[in-house]
């Protein structure tokens, strides 16, 4: 309806009229998918809509995650879009109405309840977002390069994931989920494998793993920040979503647990996606392109869940099967959240500043204040500190891999035994580089001395967009402070999957893990650290009351006259030395050209220094086989001469060949 | 009801303790060094000096400048009333989670970074660049680490793992125990910047990591970084200390046990720091980019700690 809405209405009310309308849609889908996680199971079956199959859409409590997960973010966006769009000359009627689509599709995905509805919303999804991605490719020629390489990607992924639900259909009765779910039992094992590693490679393009991340970095920076933060923290789910769905619920992982290596390989790619995730973000300048390196580390985080929740279904252990579920499914929410916020956030400075590189920005926090806040609450949630997030969903996560080692009962077997201690080194590794990453986002960017002319007049930006950030935060500090609010939806979903009804997680004030010991209580943590603060500030206060007030001084400039921001450490020389630990994992290139003066060449006249960090998998796995299809190309130009006896004769040959052919093999 | 005694015992004994061990550390170090040192009171000297000065914030600076040392503190202090020093009743168990408390720490580690980076300067810049970089690789060996100690328990509360060892002595001698103390010890190194890894007595830009990031508070602000940095050094081997040496720790409410508690925690802390500060006599700083291979070391043995959990039980 919005859609129709933003193409009827002129200019003017356009963006308003698609922002709220999407909005109000999310606000919708928000209560549908809370609904659907207290129990409820909608389904509808609409027969006349597609030709053969019709279009069945069944919510139910995994779903329902993912849709109120999908429509918070797109109540966010909604909001966001109405000024944003506008002063960045978006409101051409194709963007306005394809948002809305959008975000439709996405909320379709989780609901369908057929392999043929899943591929169309799934498609549709992959359409509209791939038009928003492009909408700036008028002003900005790196756009298309992006469109192209999310294109390419988005659709192969797709083939995948249709090759595997097909092949999966095809030993089914019909198409729809029910059946699938009933066809699993008598799946034979090879099938069952072939079906689960090509919808994963599907399924994990879309979640932007490693290595099939390559159009995330691209894709993601390009897009309007309000579609990034759709993107980013809505669409990337769905392929966690999908793999929930096939791997554990049709294919039968959860009841029958399904072979290790699928859950060992789900495991790998996840440890493998969060380190060279967050390893490529730390190295990053562009703001937006090191959050999209940050998605692709969370998606780690939520594979290397649902990897263990899939190994301890197959040795049996329920209970931890739950508690890993759980803490995949809340990160997932978490993510949404605070990517949600710091993408905003990110748009705002664009908004402002005009300029993603970090390098050229700081001293954003006497400008914009309030953009400032919000990207600080969301860089502490996405480090995984307290009183933050994320510190939430890890600390979940590493309670469930840590009893994945049980001592002295039982033996959990040795892929287990070797698993488990390498999935805890990826997540600490991964915590420890996030910090450092948003540290580096936060003090670099917001704090310190404006490095450009931009950065140092920016003004905070318009009351909707500020709006949107002022949600997003707020869900942030709820999910941070008060966890125990979306735990039930949580172990509800996770009970549909894995048949067992027992909640995995027990929340009041306190998280508290059923059947494992282990209890946390984030209220109190933070309750804890302001009653601390306020007692320091309080005895400083005391101590220091007979004093003057606070006087300001110069800066120590070792004596050497006022401190320009050339002074300051940018972005690149804060990385630098994480960048030579992992140098043989990044393998940066660096380049020194120095200029000699035309009379001795013992004079510099100039030193050009040049850095790149290129994505090393990308060059190692992409660019062999782009190498190939071009020369392919080379190869096939030369039969296209232009001459047409020549494209007579290549007829001529064929039939002749095929009629030979047919004469011989009768 | 030990809980609550252990709440407000530790952070009255750290934060009372904490200066007087950096005083003692740094007579331990000058007396081997054939100086007469200061004085093991001279740090409390130090801040009372500094908490009566004034107030001078940088021009330039913002809020978070003058925050960081409030959360440094608040952090830290946290980490004391939720720790097991005392006694293994926790008064807040929920938050007596391992994990929880080395975020905490991290947290604090945080604050300071940010304010180095917010005065602008290239030292605090560089001093915030270098810690963060050590940070995010110690936290995969402290992350590791506690993971094999708390494999044989079957719990991250603090408490559970200190009462299981006060319980089952034998395993302090463990292979996996005995190899996590190490990495252990080495990441208690790095992260209160203590040398090889950071001097905490130097002032040279080339070397300064904590320094660097600090050089420009001043008065009651540096006073509180200086009394945060020494609650952190005490917390961390308070925490070595029972996590590998329980005894002594309280398990009742009893005044007397709480007293042994007491005595037992300030003996421990004070001969680690005192073998600490011996050891730092015989060492060098190494250099920036030496000190990855030294915690890519400590992070091997952590893992390797795990497996000995695992296959050795």
């Amino acid at each position: 309806m919005a859609a129709v809405a933003a193409v009827a209405v002129p200019v003017r009310a356009r963006s308003t009229v698609a922002g709220l309308g999407t909005a109000f849609a999310g606000a919708a889908g928000v209560v549908a998918g809370i609904a659907a996680t207290t129990g409820g199971v909608f389904s509808v079956r609409l027969s006349g809509v597609l030709p053969l199959f019709g279009v069945s859409l069944t919510l139910d409590a995994l779903g329902g995650v993912f849709v109120a997960v999908t429509s918070g973010v797109a109540v966010a966006a909604g909001i966001y879009g109405i000024s944003y769009t506008r002063s960045h000359g978006l409101d051409a009627r194709p963007v306005q109405a394809v948002f809305p689509l959008f975000v439709v599709a996405m909320l379709l995905v989780p609901a369908a309840g057929s392999v043929s509805s899943f591929l169309v919303c799934w498609e549709l999804m992959a359409l509209f977002s791939l038009l928003l991605v492009v909408a700036e490719h008028r002003r900005r020629p790196e756009v298309a390069s992006a469109g192209r390489w999310y294109a390419v990607m988005t659709h192969l992924g797709f083939v995948a994931v249709l090759i595997g639900l097909v092949v999966f259909a095809g030993h089914a009765t019909d198409d729809s989920f029910t059946a699938l779910r009933a066809a699993a039992r008598d799946l034979s094992p090879g099938v069952a494998g072939v079906v689960f590693v090509v919808t994963l490679a599907g399924f994990a393009s879309k979640a932007g793993i490693v290595p099939l991340h390559a159009w995330l970095p691209r894709a993601h920076p390009e897009a309007p920040s309000h579609v990034s933060a759709l993107m980013s923290a809505a669409m990337v789910n769905l392929g966690v979503y999908g793999m929930v769905r096939v791997g554990f619920d049709l294919l039968g992982g959860a009841s029958a647990g399904g072979p290790t290596w699928w859950w060992l390989l789900v495991l790998t790619l996840g440890a493998l996606s969060a380190v060279y995730g967050i390893l490529q973000a730390a190295m990053s300048t562009d703001l937006k392109r090191l959050l999209g390196h940050s998605t692709t580390e969370n998606m780690g985080l939520v594979l290397i869940a649902l990897g263990a929740a899939g190994l301890f279904t197959s040795s049996g252990n329920r209970v931890l099967a739950g508690v890993a579920l759980a803490a995949a499914l809340l990160h997932v929410i978490n993510h949404a959240a605070f990517k949600t916020l710091l993408f905003l956030a990110a748009g705002s400075v664009l908004h402002a500043t005009g300029s993603r590189d970090l390098d050229a920005l700081g001293g954003l926090r006497s400008g914009m204040p309030q953009t400032t806040a919000a990207f600080g609450l969301g860089a502490l949630a996405a480090s995984a500190l307290p009183p933050g997030t994320a510190f939430v969903s890890e600390w979940l996560l590493l309670q469930a891999l840590i009893h994945g080692l049980p001592s002295g009962s039982g033996d959990p077997g040795t892929a287990l035994a070797v698993a488990m201690p390498v999935a805890v080194a990826a997540v600490a590794l991964t915590a420890g580089l996030a910090v450092a990453t948003f540290v580096k986002a936060f003090g670099v960017g917001f704090l310190a001395k404006p490095r450009s002319e931009s950065a140092a007049t920016a003004r905070e930006s318009p009351a909707t967009m500020r709006a949107a950030m002022g949600l997003a935060a707020v869900a942030c500090v709820v999910l941070a402070v008060l966890p125990g609010v979306v735990l039930p939806g949580v172990a509800s979903a996770s009970g549909v999957v894995l048949g067992a009804g027992e909640p995995a997680v027990a929340a009041a004030v306190t998280l508290r893990l059923t059947g494992v010991t282990g209890a946390l209580s984030p209220l109190i943590i933070t309750v804890a650290l302001l009653a601390a603060f306020v007692l320091a500030a309080g005895v400083l206060r005391a101590v220091t009351a007979r004093r003057a007030a606070r006087r300001e001084a110069r800066l120590w400039d070792c004596g050497a006259g006022p401190m320009s921001a050339r002074m300051e450490y940018t972005a690149t020389s804060f990385a630098e030395p994480l960048q030579r630990v992992f140098d043989n994992v990044v393998q940066p290139e660096t380049d020194v050209d120095v200029t000699h003066h035309e009379e001795s060449r013992y004079l510099v006249a100039a030193v050009e220094y040049r850095r790149k960090v290129p994505d090393r998998i990308e060059r190692r796995l992409y660019q062999p086989v782009l190498n190939l299809v071009a020369a392919w190309g080379r190869v096939g130009r030369r039969l296209a001469t232009g001459s047409v006896h020549r494209y007579l004769g290549y007829g001529f040959y064929t039939v002749c060949g095929l009629l030979l052919l047919l004469a011989v093999t009768r | 009801m030990a809980g609550i005694v252990g709440a407000v015992v530790q952070p009255v004994l750290i934060v009372t303790g904490a200066p007087v061990l950096v005083g003692m550390m740094r007579q331990v170090r000058a007396r081997l060094e054939g100086r007469a040192g200061a004085g093991v009171m001279q740090p409390w000297r130090d801040l009372r000096k500094l908490f009566g000065k004034e107030r001078i914030t940088p021009r330039g600076t913002s809020e978070v400048f003058r925050v960081a040392p409030l959360v440094l503190v608040a952090t830290t202090l946290v980490v004391t009333v939720v720790a097991p020093f005392v006694t293994t009743d926790s008064a807040v168990d929920p938050a007596a989670d391992l994990f929880a408390v080395v975020a905490l720490l991290a947290l604090g580690a945080v604050a300071l970074a940010l304010a180095g980076l917010d005065t602008g300067t290239a030292f605090g810049g560089m001093g915030a660049s270098r810690e963060m970089t050590i940070l995010a690789l110690v936290e995969p060996t402290l992350l590791v680490a506690i993971f094999a100690l708390s494999v044989r328990v079957g719990s991250t509360n603090l408490a559970a793992i200190v009462s299981a060892t006060v319980h089952d002595p034998g395993r302090v001698i463990s292979p996996a125990s005995l190899l996590a103390a190490v990495a252990l010890i080495v990441v208690i190194i790095a992260e209160t910047g203590r040398l090889p890894v950071d001097n905490p007595s130097t002032h040279l830009e080339l070397t300064m990591v904590h320094e660097a990031m600090i050089l420009e508070y001043a008065g009651p602000d540096l006073a509180l970084v200086e009394l945060a940095s020494a609650m952190r050094l005490s917390v961390f081997l308070g925490l070595l200390a029972n996590l590998f040496l329980p005894w002594g720790v309280a398990t009742t409410a009893a005044p007397l046990a709480l007293l042994v508690g007491v005595v037992a925690l300030v003996v421990k802390i004070g001969v680690l720091g005192a073998l600490l500060a011996a050891g730092e006599v015989f060492l060098a700083k190494l250099r920036l980019f030496r000190v990855p291979e030294l915690l890519a070391g400590s992070f091997l043995l952590a893992l390797l700690a795990v497996g000995a959990s695992f296959f050795l039980a």
